[in-house]
This record gives C-alpha cells, structure tokens and sequence, in this order.
C-alpha cells in the first residue's frame, strides 16, 4: 500500500513554502522520526520527518521548488502501516508565533491620499509585505539616529520571531539590536528608563498579548511621566509588535488592544493596514518625541503592497486616510479590517451601494475630522473592528460622529465588532467571532434600507 | 562573582570634618522638612498620600556623597528625602507637596511624583517596583551612551518582592550594567514585616542566584552608607555590573500620613529613636572625633529652620497652578 506524504503546515497560518531539500532518495527505507526533507517558510526553516515506516517510491516535488502549497503530495512510500503523514519538527521553532490564516490574500492594491505627504513626480513604487515595509522603517531611522535601537525576545540572532527584524543585527550589531530574555515587564520597563535619558527605544512585543505582562510601564511610566514631571522627561519610545487575532491560536493570543491604549491620554496610537502606511508610520513613530504604541497585524504581515522607494518616506501620525470614495455610506476600519471593508465595498457596489472607506490608520489621535465631513456627505455610519464592542474603537467612532454630525445622520450608527466572547479555537466558532465581509454588508444593508 | 557579605560597623575617619557637617545640614534639612510636610498635611494643605523619609535620612545623604556627575537617582513613592539630598530646591518641593504652580512638577505630580533632570533625580514613582525596571534602563543608558555614569535605584523591602525586580537583575548582571540598587529595609512594607512577608529575609542576599554581590549595611549610620556605597558604585562604574546593597533602617512614622502604625509597639519605635536615630548618631560620632564645633550645629539648626519656615511658607502662600494647566504636558509636539 502507498502512502503520499503530503506538504506540512508547519503555523496555523502557513499556506505554502519553499521544499529546500530532501534528505532521502528512492529506494531508501525511512523510519518514523527519520529526518526527510528541510522545508523553508518566510518565518523559518524547519525539518520535516517521517511518522511511519516505509521505503521511498517517488518523490514527487523536486528539492528547491518554491510555492508548494499545503497538503500537496510530495513523495510517495511504500507503507506497511497506515498513513505516513510527516510531522514537522522546526529547526529553531517559535512555539508563541502560529499564524496565518487560510484565507489572506498575498497580494492587495493601496492607494495614497491625500493626507499623505508629496510624493516627488517620478518616484518609483515597489512591491513589498508589511514585514519587509517596517523591516526598512526601522532600518532607515537606525542609519539616521543613533539613539534608535530594538529591543525585544528574538529581535536579534533569531531575525525575529516574525521575521520583522530580519537583517537588522547583521547591520546595526548587538549594541543596538538586542535580544531580551523572555520578560516583557522588565525589558519595556527597562526601555521607558533609557527613553527619560533621551534614547529613542523600539520595543518589540513578540504579540501584544504578552504586553499584559508589561502594560504597567506602557501606562503609568511611558504615557504619565511628561504630564507628572510638568513636562520635564519625555518618553519617546516605540511599543511594537503585532496585535489582534491571528488564527486559531484562541482566546489568550488573539486579542486586539486597540481600544484599551486608545484610551490612555499620553500615548499615541497607530494601527497600520497596508505596506506603505507600516513604513510611513513606523517611521513617524520612531521620529515622535511621545510614547506610541504601533499595532500590527500577523496576518498582514506577508501581504504585498505598493511602497514609494527612494524617498524619506513618513506619513504623519494623526491623519485617516480615504481608501476609497463613496456616496452613501460610511465605512470606518483599521489594520486588516480596512482589507474586508474594502472588499464589502465592492460587493455593495454591485448591488449598487456606493460605500466610503475610511482606514482610521491613527487610533490616538482619532482623525474625527476626515469621518465627520465623510458622514455629513453619506449620512450613514457603518464602523468596524477586530476587537471586542463593549467601550472599543468603533463606540468612540460612532459617538464622536453622534456628536459631530447628529442632522447628517439617516439611520443610527452601527457598529461591526468581534463577538462578545473570548476568541475560541474551533475554526468554525472562529469564523463567527471574527468580522467578515458579509457582515459588513449585512450591517451597511441594515442602514440603508435596501436589505 | 564573590559571594555577599555583610560589613556592619563604620569604619572611622574616612571623612573630614566639612564633609560631617554637610551630612548633618542635609539630614537635619529632610527631618525638619517632613516634620513640617507632616504638619502642613494635617492642617489639609498637602493632599492625598503623604509618605515621610523620618529615620531613614543617613542612606539619601550618605549616598548622595557618592554620586558624582552625570549619575542618576530614582525611587518610589517616599522620595522628598532623595531630593533633598540632591539638592532640589525645598521650596519648590514643598510646593509640589501642596500642589502649586510653583512645585518642582507645576503641581502635577504630588508628594509621590517629583522628578529633576538636572539633579539626576528621575522620580518620584508611585508604583511600588516599577522604579527598578526604570532605573535598570536608565544604567542601560549610561552603557548605551558609555559616559561613566551609574544609576542608583532605591526600593524598600516591600518592592523587593516585586516579580520586575528579579526580571532587572537578570538583564543587569547579564548585560553588566552600572546600576547600584540600594533596598531600604525600613523593616515594615505598610503593615506588614519583612518576617512576614519575605521568605529570606537577609534581603542582601536576593541578588545570589543572579550572581549579584549583595551587603549589608547599617543604614542608621551615614559613614557606613557612604563607605559602602563607595565600594558598589566602584564595582558598577568598572563595568562589573549590579551591586546590592541592603540599608537597614526604620522609619518612625506610618507607611503614610493616613497610617496609625498598629501593626508595631510605641516601644519598638521609641527604642529604634533613642538607640539607632541616625542624626544623633552622626553627633556623637563627630564629638567623639572632636569634629563637633557645638556653635557650627546651632548656626546649622538655626539654618534649616529657618530654610524648611520659608517653604512651607512659600509653599502656602504660592499660587495653585492656571486652570490651562490641565492640558499642557500631556503631549509633546512632534
């Protein structure tokens, strides 16, 4: 009986992978736990070994293709047993970091605003992800100031448990990119201490759920001292790292804080969507004289966009930005909802809803100009968000439109949000707990009465 | 690393005679300063937490003789005596403590927020702990920045079982940073003993298992602080990395002005102020010396209460800050 060895996933989020290598030819007899072949990730190398024992037949997917997608039959074994399933060990593995959801898309369009600084006629774009796009940010301000540096578990030899980092050690050394033991109250405590001596700190969260450990020095040393000392030390330093749900890693590491540092005066709050706007923003960041808190998004992270190469690139932290114009309703969103906003304004149009989308981009301060003149013109507010409802991000959109713009309004602003509960691990439980962009439509139908 | 040890006695002549009366104004200047903040507090001039430095003066002003430069202080909450000892203005302290415009913190921060970039005096921290990730990172500055200086970082034996405290040890001795954490074992963490909270409760000794050498001192005693701390801030500022040192002291009042101290006897509190007060010990150890020049300390006390009458003063009569002071410093321009 033959058995197909099948292409791992070797996170949650993996959809395909590079098949660097195989350590086995036909006619070897292969034991389980045997070594087979080494597989490569954007994230990692990993080996990949066998689960039964067999002698190998065919292999089917020759060592160095790129691309091999998840679950395709990549040898074949004569088994005596049953299925001969590999299962990945990883080479240097990063048990906190699974990701990647089944259904990313590698590749969106972004367009660039108005709010967004001149770009110089002639600028040439590149496509790039957001890992590589806050990879450069950080990398330009580290050439430019020698008060920057990385701080953080695995920022260093590891490249980054994300990747986010790669390189930078390689260029910058271990001065200023510095691996942390695994202890986020003391390293962002650490951090907020050098930033009152005037360094400029980037801390690196491995995902913004361990910044629970940490959110004390986030909050009562970073955003208070400027205002306790009457404006004696400054904190200007970078909390970053990804924030919000990636997939199927449930409840403790898929949560988005965005409304919980939304609500500390002191701090600024950025949560990018695309490629240009990390780069931009990241940069803006490190440039701010203030603590900012910048949250990413995993599932963004291997996503392609437009840049603008060859230019200092930074985009002012503050400003929302109109991803796309529309005449009857609003859509408001941040970090990876922008993408379902987006693709929910597609399908209203064809069924001829004109939508507006707005990607928020800065949570603190939150441009409520940009939302207000955009309701006053559609009337209707749809908001959206990752995160939990109760006291978030889309409760202050809506009243600051409420406030701002109450004659406009048609219909009562509405809010689309992640369910009420912790993030559970089932995939279908998952999906219900997430937005999605049928609820988007369903929410906006709602609104404009043509459901 | 070489193991903890313990150095209890003072050891005698190490300072001259301008040097002992330096620590006697300073000291005298924090006793009759939190005296009279004890006094402005009770008649409601000075608001809400209020924690007095009474009996711990000789570690503020020992180690300040240490510090040089371009070193850094910072602790937490009971933190009028370090900037005393630093040099801060007592008027523009007294004012903060009342909350007026003219404070060291505009009258934004209080009694457990004050902060003097230019005294190397970076808080003020009312989170019990937090000041030691804080000052870690400010001896991560000086690494960084290879200037030479060193952080002192105080906590109490309270904050000393802190889970952030062991975090920074580990970086610090990883990292060899020039930090000096200096523990002021006052005995009582609020209410409760150190016997009742500390498993180990040599707190010197908490520095073992990173590697961190750790002493104890006499905290009641100025010249065994200033000596010990002279051999911590050699080690840290050599590139050995951390030094503990542990001050046993006590503070004769409550945790803070609200605490009626039930949780000791009179007679402990009274036995600690006739037999270890760290003011009358710097007097009898100069008369013993025949540094003391009886006309030198009258001319002193007459100073001081003279010096601590114009900030409470000051501090009474000073404007509170300008209601548009409510949204300033909450920003920094970008």
């Amino acid at each position: 009986m033959s058995v197909d060895v099948l292409m791992p996933a070797l996170s949650p989020t993996m959809e395909e992978g590079t098949l660097t290598k195989w350590t086995i030819q036909v006619g070897d007899k292969v034991s389980a736990g045997d070594v087979i072949a080494e597989i490569e990730t954007d994230k990692a190398t990993m080996e990949v070994e066998a689960v039964d024992e067999g002698v190998v037949e065919a292999i089917l997917v020759p060592a160095g293709s790129e691309g091999v997608k998840v679950n395709t039959a990549i040898a074949r074994l004569s088994g005596e047993g049953p299925a001969a399933a590999p299962a990945p060990k990883p080479v240097a593995a990063v048990e906190a970091v699974p990701t990647a959801a089944a259904t990313v898309a590698t590749s969106a369009s972004s367009g660039v605003s108005s709010a967004d600084p001149e770009i110089p006629e002639g600028t040439p774009f590149i496509r790039q992800t957001v890992r590589d796009a806050l990879r450069d940010a950080m990398a330009e301000e580290m050439r430019r100031d020698p008060a920057v540096f990385l701080m953080g578990e695995e920022v260093a030899q590891y490249q980054g448990a994300y990747k986010v980092s790669r390189d930078l050690l390689q260029e910058f050394g271990e001065k200023r990119v510095i691996d942390t033991p695994i202890t986020e109250h003391g390293f962002a405590g650490i951090g907020v201490g050098a930033a009152f001596t005037g360094l400029k700190p980037i801390i690196e969260f491995m995902t913004f759920n361990f910044a629970m450990q940490a959110i004390d020095h986030l909050i009562n040393s970073a955003a208070k001292t400027l205002y306790m000392s009457g404006g004696q030390i400054k904190s200007s330093i970078v909390f970053r790292g990804p924030n919000g749900a990636a997939a199927r890693v449930a409840a403790q590491h898929s949560q988005d804080y965005s409304a919980w540092y939304g609500a500390v005066p002191g701090l600024k709050v950025v949560a990018p969507y695309d490629a240009a706007d990390a780069k931009g923003l990241l940069k803006a960041a490190i440039r701010d004289p203030n603590p900012v808190v910048f949250l990413e998004h995993e599932i963004m992270y291997g996503v392609e966009f437009d840049v603008p190469e060859g230019v200092d690139w930074v985009v002012p932290i503050g400003k929302a930005k109109v991803r796309r114009e529309g005449t009857d309703v609003t859509l408001t969103a941040h970090s990876r909802m922008v993408g379902f906003a987006l693709e929910a304004a597609e399908k209203l149009a064809e069924a001829g809803i004109s939508a507006e989308v707005i990607d928020l981009r800065s949570l603190r301060p939150l441009d409520h100009e940009t939302i207000v003149a955009s309701v006053k013109k559609t009337n209707r507010l749809v908001s959206v968000e990752e995160g939990w409802g109760p006291y978030g991000v889309g409760a202050e959109v809506c009243q600051r439109v409420v406030e701002h713009a109450f004659d406009w309004l048609d219909a009562p602003p509405t809010r689309v949000h992640g369910e009420d509960v912790p993030m559970p691990y089932a995939a279908n439980l998952e999906a219900l707990c997430l937005p999605s962009v049928d609820k988007i439509v369903a929410a906006v139908k709602s609104v404009t009465a043509r459901g | 690393m070489g193991r903890p040890k313990t150095t209890k006695t003072s050891q005698p002549n190490l300072t001259n005679t301008s040097q002992m009366l330096d620590w006697y104004r300073s000291m005298l200047l924090i006793r009759r300063f939190e005296e009279r903040a004890g006094q402005l507090y009770g008649m409601g001039l000075i608001g809400g937490f209020c924690h007095l430095y009474i009996g711990q003066e000789a570690i503020a002003v020992g180690m300040q003789s240490v510090k040089q430069t371009g070193d850094q202080i910072i602790t937490g909450y009971r933190d009028h005596g370090h900037m005393l000892a630093a040099g801060m203005d007592p008027k523009s302290v007294m004012a903060e403590l009342t909350g007026r415009a003219a404070g060291v913190a505009r009258g934004k921060g209080g009694s457990m927020h004050m902060f003097d970039v230019e005294a190397g005096f970076f808080g003020g921290h009312g989170i019990v702990g937090a000041q030691v990730s804080l000052g870690t990172g400010l001896a991560f500055a000086n690494r960084y920045k290879e200037n030479g200086g060193v952080s002192f970082t105080y906590f109490g034996d309270g904050a000393a079982n802190q889970g952030q405290v062991y975090e920074c040890f580990n970086m610090a001795e990883l990292w060899r940073l020039p930090v000096v954490y200096v523990i002021e074992n006052n005995q009582y963490a609020m209410g409760t003993s150190v016997e009742r909270a500390s498993s180990e409760v040599q707190l010197f000794k908490r520095g073992l298992s990173f590697n961190i050498p750790g002493e104890q001192v006499d905290g009641m005693d100025v010249e065994a602080v200033r000596a010990a701390g002279e051999r911590a801030a050699t080690h840290a500022r050599s590139g050995e990395g951390p030094y503990i040192l542990e001050m046993k002291t006590y503070r004769y009042r409550g945790h803070s002005m609200s605490d009626p101290a039930k949780y000791r006897s009179r007679d402990e509190v009274d036995e600690v102020k006739k037999t270890r007060d760290p003011i009358d010990h710097l007097r009898e150890r100069m008369a013993a010396l025949g540094m003391a020049d009886e006309a030198a300390l009258k001319a002193i006390d007459a100073e001081v209460k003279k010096v601590v009458a114009d900030a409470a003063e000051f501090a009474r009569t000073a404007p509170e800050p300008d209601p548009s002071e409510l949204y300033t410093d909450v920003y920094l321009e970008a």
